[in-house]
């Protein structure tokens, strides 16, 4: 897809909520980082600030101004989050933030602490006063909650039912092994995804 | 299952029974869950939905719930059969809409259905008919206690239940109550309620759920959000405000009786008429006109219809409804003339077994 503003590839997709209207913008990094320095500076003028057209009122034309210190590493800070991908079900920060969907349990290991902001901003509340299922009860550690390097996917967490979760990964490479005819890793994936589910008793009967 | 079977009897929800069932229709809790060791329904591949839609139905037969299930394959269903669960609000809109492997598991009574492959991997659902949350409920927590001693549901010590959206997460639940409060409509106090409801967040929505226009003054209020308190909160914090939006709308229907009784009494009694000889007529206008009718009989201004029989007739007369009733497909002005021609029939024709006795 090509930016809406010159011949470049669009990078970069944003949708705008403006009084209930859907727009779309898809962008090449510069025109991008122009945009988000511009509504950046409208926002900073206060929140009822009605973007640039209404400018009567004798704030600065937000355009002229060159952008904070801080915009365009915001920019790439999102880019760069929105790269990561779930180690599990493969999904992008990119692709959630597009669907306002997650791809597998995992995500919420995986973007603990991206999601964890959103969360508590829709419900006002992070943590879970309801009912436990008895099975995940017996595996439940507290986690601490910390910034996690990808975990390779035999490493178990115990926490909740990732453990469990882990095996949406492992079928997945095991997939891949038998694709690049790996019949060797594919075994020993298939092994691994075997125990798993037997620990849980969820073996084909 | 046959859906004809389901043509010729009423859904909970429609019986018209039960505490308040003057102005709450219906009580429903719902439940979102997921299978850990599967990817959420939007990004699972077509064998990973049939999988999960197997696993589910194979695990839940074994447990004393599953027995009394009957399932429907929504993935083969002609699009008016989908529509026509749709409108028994046994399945949702976006389950109907959706592709690839799904079902649903519906209990003889329409008391409970199971969707399968919905956002979520299994969405359970219970209504009862009139105010009966805590029925609702304690039935709800018993289906689902049975179902997780053999499905590992997708859990995280701190976040609860993971659904597919952040909005479901927690607990997963969304306990709503579908009311009729016609009365509010007509003093226009409808707007300054919902308002006070936003406060203190709960959500409203129309009849048909989800983004659905209310028409016929029929209104769902739901819980907004679902981490952070327990279910039990969660079914009072509805709960607690349903007795206060009765009272509203009790107080105002006394007050259309007291202040304007001829105009209310006029209104009601056309809106009968028309229902009752109407040549063409659509879905949205006979709802409303139904809703009307509703409320000029509870307040003793119409004299020959039960309430039952309206509720029926809500349904009854919903687009696929009619067509499985008469057996045909039709377009949307055939649709209208047949509509039309059943509640005639059913007002003043032959079939007026269910008609009591004129006052």
């Amino acid at each position: 897809m090509k930016c809406q503003q010159c011949d470049k590839p669009a990078v970069f997709h944003i949708t705008e909520l403006e009084s209930g209207a859907v727009r779309e913008l898809h962008l090449c990094e510069d025109h991008a980082r122009n945009y988000l320095n511009q509504s950046e500076l409208n926002q900073s003028d206060g929140p009822d600030a009605g973007g640039a057209q209404e400018s009567e009122e004798g704030s600065p034309a937000a355009g002229d101004l060159p952008g904070p210190l801080g915009v365009g590493h915001t920019a790439g800070e999102l880019a760069i989050l929105d790269q990561r991908a779930c180690a599990m079900c493969g999904i992008t920060f990119f692709e959630f933030r597009n669907q306002g969907r997650l791809g597998c349990p995992h995500d919420y290991v995986q973007f603990e602490n991206e999601l964890e902001p959103l969360i508590a901003n829709i419900h006002g509340s992070a943590e879970h006063a309801g009912r436990r299922p008895s099975r995940a009860a017996v595996e439940a550690v507290k986690q601490p909650n910390q910034p996690q390097a990808p975990l390779p996917p035999q490493v178990a967490l115990p926490a909740g039912t990732d453990e469990l979760t882990m095996v949406i990964g492992m079928r997945r490479e095991m997939k891949e092994a038998i694709a690049c005819e790996d019949y060797e890793k594919a075994r020993e994936n298939r092994d691994a995804i075997r125990a798993i589910e037997e620990r849980w008793s969820l073996e084909e009967r | 299952m046959k859906l004809e079977m389901l043509t010729q009897s009423i859904g909970e929800w429609l019986r018209g029974t039960g505490p308040e069932s003057d102005i709450v229709m219906s009580s429903r809790v719902r439940l979102a869950r997921n299978v850990a060791h599967y990817p959420f329904v939007g990004r699972a591949s077509e064998q990973d939905r049939a999988d999960v839609e197997r696993f589910l139905r194979e695990r839940i037969a074994t447990v004393p719930i599953g027995q009394g299930l009957e399932y429907i394959d929504v993935g083969h269903l002609e699009e008016i059969d989908r529509q026509f669960l749709v409108e028994r609000q046994l399945i949702s809109r976006e389950h109907a809409d959706a592709q690839g492997a799904r079902s649903v598991a519906i209990d003889r009574m329409e008391q409970v259905s199971l969707m399968i492959n919905e956002e979520d991997h299994l969405r359970i659902q219970c209504m009862h008919s009139g105010l009966d949350l805590r029925g609702a409920w304690e039935q709800i927590k018993v289906v689902d206690d049975q179902i997780e001693k053999v499905v590992p549901y997708a859990f995280h010590p701190r976040w609860g239940y993971l659904t597919a959206c952040p909005t479901n997460v927690g607990t997963g639940i969304r306990v709503s109550v579908m009311l009729h409060l016609p009365a509010l409509v007509i003093t226009r106090q409808i707007d300054k309620v919902f308002r006070s409801l936003h406060k203190i967040s709960l959500a409203v929505r129309g009849l048909y759920g989800e983004g659905s226009q209310a028409t016929g003054d029929f209104y769902q209020i739901s819980n907004q959000t679902t981490l952070g308190k327990t279910e039990e909160e969660l079914v009072e914090q509805v709960g607690d405000v349903v007795p206060v939006l009765i009272d509203y709308e009790r107080r105002a229907r006394e007050f259309l009786v007291r202040e304007t009784q001829q105009n209310v009494h006029d209104q009601v009694s056309r809106a009968y008429g028309i229902l009752r000889t109407a040549q063409t007529i659509s879905a949205e206008e006979t709802m409303q006109l139904l809703s009307r009718v509703r409320m000029g009989v509870l307040l003793g201004l119409i004299g020959d219809v039960k309430i039952s029989d309206i509720n029926v007739l809500l349904v009854r007369t919903q687009p696929a409804h009619l067509q499985k009733l008469r057996g045909v497909e039709l377009d949307s002005n055939d649709r209208n003339i047949e509509r039309a021609r059943y509640l005639r029939q059913h007002f003043e024709g032959d079939d007026a077994g269910a008609r009591a006795s004129i006052n």
